[in-house]
């Protein structure tokens, strides 16, 4: 077996397989080390004698048995040590499968190690290192690539939330029912968070970071899998499937960034397209209408129509509105302002803009500013859309859209 | 587990209210209490004076310094607290939740070293 489809494996099993060595052990940590034993005897074994049938549960049956002999080794200096004491107490209890078998049947854990990691006590910034660590088998150092933070600064995240998880009693459970849908909505935010974070790069040169998109796609699937009857969670795959589909379109190859309108919609992914738009009917289907779900049909409007022209703006306003209705937000306004004035006129769109703006929560989005600028621009009011895109500029750390704005400055169409 | 829930409030919005809406607030506390007292979760708990009746003592180069205070910038000031056994954080934060006081207040919500010793005992 090559290594690629080694390495390929062992990241497709890592989130099942060290979801049940937790909840065997009650430890993160101890069931990082055995599973990481795990997948040495396996790169050893498999290259001599090629892989199993199922190499999941041929990972998961040794990293128990790592697990298992840890635990002994542990027992024996517990009465030295107060924290493996803890930990040893910890354990929750469970039937010690045959082990002479050669392959036993778990149950999936991941749903209790979703929820644990985007637990409301951690803060959003460890729920997003956890999840990728723990259920996405991404590396510390990967990780930190991906966040352009110091790997020191995001190994030291995850020991304290790993720490508080142990300390302060995070469950390894699912919610009650009473408080599932919030802890939902945390963990559908955890995931689209790094879907934008991989699609919007808030810093550096690039503005997509492929691999943080495709793990937020694959975290996704992963959720619908585990929660199939939660439409919302249909949403958001859909709604990150379509964003996904444009990406070729939405940098040209000098790396500048290409609005909708202006891209190159031969460049757009039609089997992601199809996919997407089937999972927002899917979603809409089950009639609990929810903010992703609205985004995502908003996003499958853009993607059928074939040319910017042809774009369904009514569809698109009447959805936006909808949105509105259930979140109240000063962004969602500005892009139904954006959307009335693409359906019904600039100067009705800008009116509208300048309305939302009044309230003042958006004087440091460079969006805002970008919007406006652009209606003026339509309008023929280049002084005042000049303005507006300085003030843009001024708000936009990314280096793609800020090259993208100097070009509309510089343009004065 | 055991947890202590410390309970910050606005102490001026607290005198402030009607009597009758204060012995309201100290049934419902009480009511808690003895559900807790039932499931055998409650372990101490009690409300505190008013912050103007606190005193701070340190002590600097073997010299003990009593002075008056503290007087906290924040505008919520420590007003009680419960001490209760949970299975884990969300069983804490959800008696958390119950006190009264989360309503207008805040309750922070710790859990206790627990000792090797107590642990196993």
């Amino acid at each position: 077996m090559a290594n690629s489809s080694l390495e390929q494996v062992f990241r497709e099993e890592y989130g099942r397989i060290i979801a049940t060595l937790i909840r065997i052990s009650g430890s993160f940590d101890l069931a990082e080390e055995a599973l990481q034993d795990a997948f040495i005897a396996a790169v050893s074994k498999w290259e001599a004698e090629g892989s199993p049938d199922n190499p999941g549960a041929w990972l998961t049956t040794v990293a128990h048995r790592k697990l298992l002999d840890a635990l002994r080794r542990d027992k024996t200096r517990t009465d030295k040590q107060a924290e493996l004491t803890y930990e040893a107490n910890r354990l929750q209890p469970y039937v010690e499968p045959e082990l002479f078998e050669d392959v036993v049947e778990y149950p999936d854990d991941r749903l209790r190690l979703i929820f644990t990691c985007c637990h409301p006590s951690l803060t959003r910034e460890a729920q997003v290192a956890l999840t990728l660590r723990t259920l996405g088998g991404l590396t510390t150092t990967e990780i930190a690539h991906a966040f352009l933070v110091p790997e020191t600064t995001l190994a030291q995240r995850l020991v304290r939330a790993k720490q508080k998880i142990r300390l302060a009693g995070i469950p390894y459970d699912i919610p009650s029912l009473e408080r599932l849908a919030d802890r939902l909505a945390a963990v559908q935010a955890v995931i689209y968070l790094i879907f934008n974070e991989g699609y919007a790069a808030s810093v550096g040169q690039s503005l997509i970071r492929n691999e943080l998109c495709a793990e937020a796609i694959r975290l996704g699937r992963v959720l619908c899998e585990l929660l199939p009857g939660e439409p919302e969670n249909l949403g958001l795959l859909a709604l990150m499937v379509l964003q996904d589909s444009r990406r070729d379109a939405r940098v040209n190859d000098q790396g500048e960034l290409v609005t909708l309108e202006e891209q190159d919609r031969s460049l757009w992914n039609a089997a992601e397209i199809e996919e997407g738009v089937n999972l927002v009917q899917k979603a809409l289907r089950l009639r609990r209408v929810g903010s992703y779900q609205l985004q995502a049909a908003i996003a499958a409007v853009h993607a059928e129509a074939k040319i910017a022209d042809e774009t369904d703006w009514r569809q698109i306003v009447a959805l936006y509105e909808e949105l509105m209705r259930i979140t109240a937000s000063p962004i969602v306004a500005l892009n139904h302002a954006a959307a009335v004035a693409m359906a019904e006129g600039c100067e009705r769109g800008l009116a509208l803009i300048d309305a939302v703006g009044a309230g003042g929560a958006l004087q440091n989005y460079y969006l805002f500013h970008a919007s406006r600028a652009d209606l003026l621009r339509r309008l023929h009011r280049y002084d005042e859309a000049a303005t507006a895109y300085e003030i843009a500029l001024s708000l936009t750390t990314n280096h793609v859209e800020q090259q993208y704005i100097r070009r509309r400055l510089a343009a004065r169409d | 587990m055991k947890y202590m829930l410390l309970i910050y409030h606005d102490e001026p919005s607290w005198d402030a209210i009607t009597e009758a809406d204060r012995q309201e607030v100290y049934l419902e506390y009480r009511k808690l209490r003895e559900e807790l007292t039932s499931r055998g979760q409650f372990i101490t708990g009690s409300q505190l004076q008013p912050i103007a009746t606190a005193t701070s003592v340190r002590v600097r180069d073997g010299k003990e310094l009593v002075t008056d205070g503290p007087f906290a910038e924040t505008h919520e000031q420590l007003g009680g607290y419960f001490l209760v056994e949970a299975a884990n954080l969300d069983e804490a934060t959800a008696i958390a939740a119950r006190i009264p006081s989360a309503r207008t207040g805040t309750v922070e919500v710790r859990p206790l070293v627990e000792t090797a010793a107590e642990a196993t005992a």
